[in-house]
């Protein structure tokens, strides 16, 4: 399995002679970051048109209905073509440097963390013994970003919204990173595609979820970590609309406001997938079984991986959305006592009950 | 010189000896020697600009520069784990509290001292020169195509790290409980005492 990149096997033998080794090795990371920009702009697209339907039918109301046609499909690529045409602001009091690198470090990093994510059993950008662990790594990037846009931006709301990104960080990462060793435990291994592969037993139903209770347990303070670490509501303190302005993204206009939603839209599906693969079976469902009864290790089987991955993965977006047109915000303090008082300690319990329910498996069968 | 023209002029600098470092290390030793150019100018740039900045928060914005670079340094080196660990820790923690603690001090505008700062560029560049050719004359250095090859992945770490005879289970469980006496003894000093909560009404309100 452990053989490189994807794109590199594909091209290898395509390549004529005068390209040489260093030639293919260039063409195939090209062509993965037009794959990884392609799917970020895309899972934006689409997300942020499904959000606008879902807030409207949460409230009643219809939404986008004009734009393309069929429920205002094209709301997003009008939008999208307004953003880039529209004046680039900043700030005379804004740091210039810091100002315009931030939405570059916010992207960069989340570029990098979807590096690791495969779409497909055949199909990765690179084969990582810690996939999730780099991920994860990564999305902690992030934070830098918002925090750096904050600051940078010589605004007061702006800067008590990085403070408030900075104090929910600190929050919110450890229970992130110990409900995730529950479920990390039952697979023995930090790459995605072998997890997904430890799932694949009971018909393509062997989620570590239904193998072991605690994981269960662990996943719901996972999916509220996420929602923190996504910045989604009710965790939206840095960006709050209705207390700060716009946060962070009170000063930023155009093309460079854009790029945080896409990296906010983006994460969404990165974490989702996440949760996906080491909670709710990753590539594997009763059709990926069926498909791979029908297709063995063929293309037919890895479009379908690729097919319930999307699904699982705009499932969780789903979620995420409904919960924030559900739920209130919380205030920071309630955040704090969230992250330290409540989801640190059942996060630590979720992983020792799942070592001792995975040692008794191994004692007793 | 202005505080504008100043900038310029060690932004410049930093390129050039960052674009000659990339430049040197392609020469001598291919792609893999311009990885450690960049990840190098990275980290030494990162710590040169940290010191240059006079805003305590871009000070701190520019570690992420070294942090990140020791990162790729460690990834050349073939331990991804240590790699990934650095980010986490270092940017994804440790910066975050460091920007928590400066982000509301204003820029300093005084006048940047610069004789002063040159003095401190001369001497600690003068010990490291000194202290530099001393280690490089006396240490043997290890070449990475004498040691033996590691394996980085996670399961080979955590074996090596838990395994009874040799292993650092000890060392490992010692370090979790000063780690939990350190955690219950900060929030023991930074709890509110009960003379703290005085009942705003006895104050004469708000």
């Amino acid at each position: 399995m452990n053989d490189g990149n994807a794109i590199y096997r594909f091209l290898q033998p395509l390549a004529p002679d005068f390209v040489g080794d260093w030639g293919v090795v260039v063409t195939a990371a090209m062509v993965g970051v037009g794959i990884v920009v392609a799917i970020v702009s895309v899972i934006a697209m689409v997300s942020v048109w499904l959000e606008r339907k879902v807030s409207a039918h949460i409230q009643c109301r219809y939404g986008p209905m004009y734009v393309g046609g069929w429920h205002g499909w094209a709301q997003t690529i009008a939008d999208g073509v307004k953003l880039l045409t529209k004046e680039d602001l900043i700030p005379v009091g804004a740091d210039r440097m810091l100002f315009m690198l931030s939405p570059s470090i916010l992207l960069g990093a989340l570029f990098a963390a979807m590096a690791a994510l495969p779409l497909a059993p055949a199909f990765y950008f690179g084969w990582f013994d810690l996939g999730v662990f780099m991920i994860l790594a990564f999305s902690s990037l992030t934070t830098i970003g918002v925090v750096m846009a904050g600051w940078a931006s010589n605004s007061k709301w702006s800067l008590y919204g990085a403070m408030r990104e900075a104090a929910q960080v600190v929050a919110y990462e450890i229970p992130l990173g110990v409900s995730l060793l529950a479920p990390l435990l039952v697979a023995g291994t930090f790459n995605l595609v072998e997890a997904s592969h430890d799932q694949a037993d009971f018909f393509g139903m062997g989620w570590f979820v239904f193998k072991n209770p605690f994981v269960a347990a662990a996943s719901v303070v996972f999916f509220i970590a996420v929602l923190a670490e996504t910045k989604r509501a009710p965790f939206d303190l840095p960006e709050a609309e209705s207390e700060l302005v716009a946060g962070f993204l009170t000063e930023y206009s155009g093309i460079r406001w854009s790029f945080f939603f896409m990296e906010e839209y983006a994460a969404m599906f990165l974490m989702s997938a996440v949760t996906a693969f080491f909670f709710f079976g990753g590539f594997e469902s009763p059709f990926t079984y069926l498909a791979h009864e029908a297709f063995g290790d063929g293309i037919g089987y890895q479009l379908v991986c690729f097919a319930t991955l999307a699904v699982k993965g705009f499932a969780g977006i789903f979620l995420m959305m409904w919960l924030r047109w559900t739920l209130p915000r919380l205030r920071i303090d309630q955040v704090m006592t969230m992250g330290y008082k409540y989801l640190t300690p059942i996060a630590l319990l979720c992983v020792l009950g799942a070592g001792l329910w995975e040692g008794l498996k191994y004692a007793l069968f | 010189m202005d505080v504008r023209k100043q900038q310029l002029t060690f932004y410049t600098l930093l390129l050039v000896a960052t674009l000659a470092a990339l430049a040197w290390g392609t020469r001598t030793a291919g792609t893999q020697g311009a990885a450690f150019a960049l990840f190098a100018s990275f980290t030494l740039g990162g710590g040169l600009m940290c010191i240059w900045e006079r805003s305590v928060v871009r000070s701190a914005f520019s570690l992420m520069a070294t942090f990140c670079g020791v990162a790729g340094l460690f990834v050349l080196l073939g331990h991804d784990y240590l790699a990934m660990a650095q980010i986490l820790i270092y940017v994804g923690g440790i910066l975050v509290l460091i920007l928590f603690g400066v982000m509301l001090t204003p820029p300093d505008l005084k006048e940047r001292q610069l004789p002063r700062v040159g003095l401190g560029v001369v001497l600690v560049l003068g010990t490291l020169l000194a202290v530099g050719a001393k280690v490089a004359a006396t240490v043997e250095w290890a070449r990475a195509d004498t040691l033996p090859q590691i394996e980085s992945r996670a399961d080979y770490i955590g074996a090596a790290f838990l395994r009874a005879e040799d292993g650092y289970l000890v060392p490992f469980e010692l370090a979790a409980v000063l780690l939990t006496v350190a955690l219950v003894a900060a929030v023991y000093i930074a709890r509110r005492k009960p003379s703290d909560l005085v009942d705003p009404a006895e104050e004469g309100g708000y």
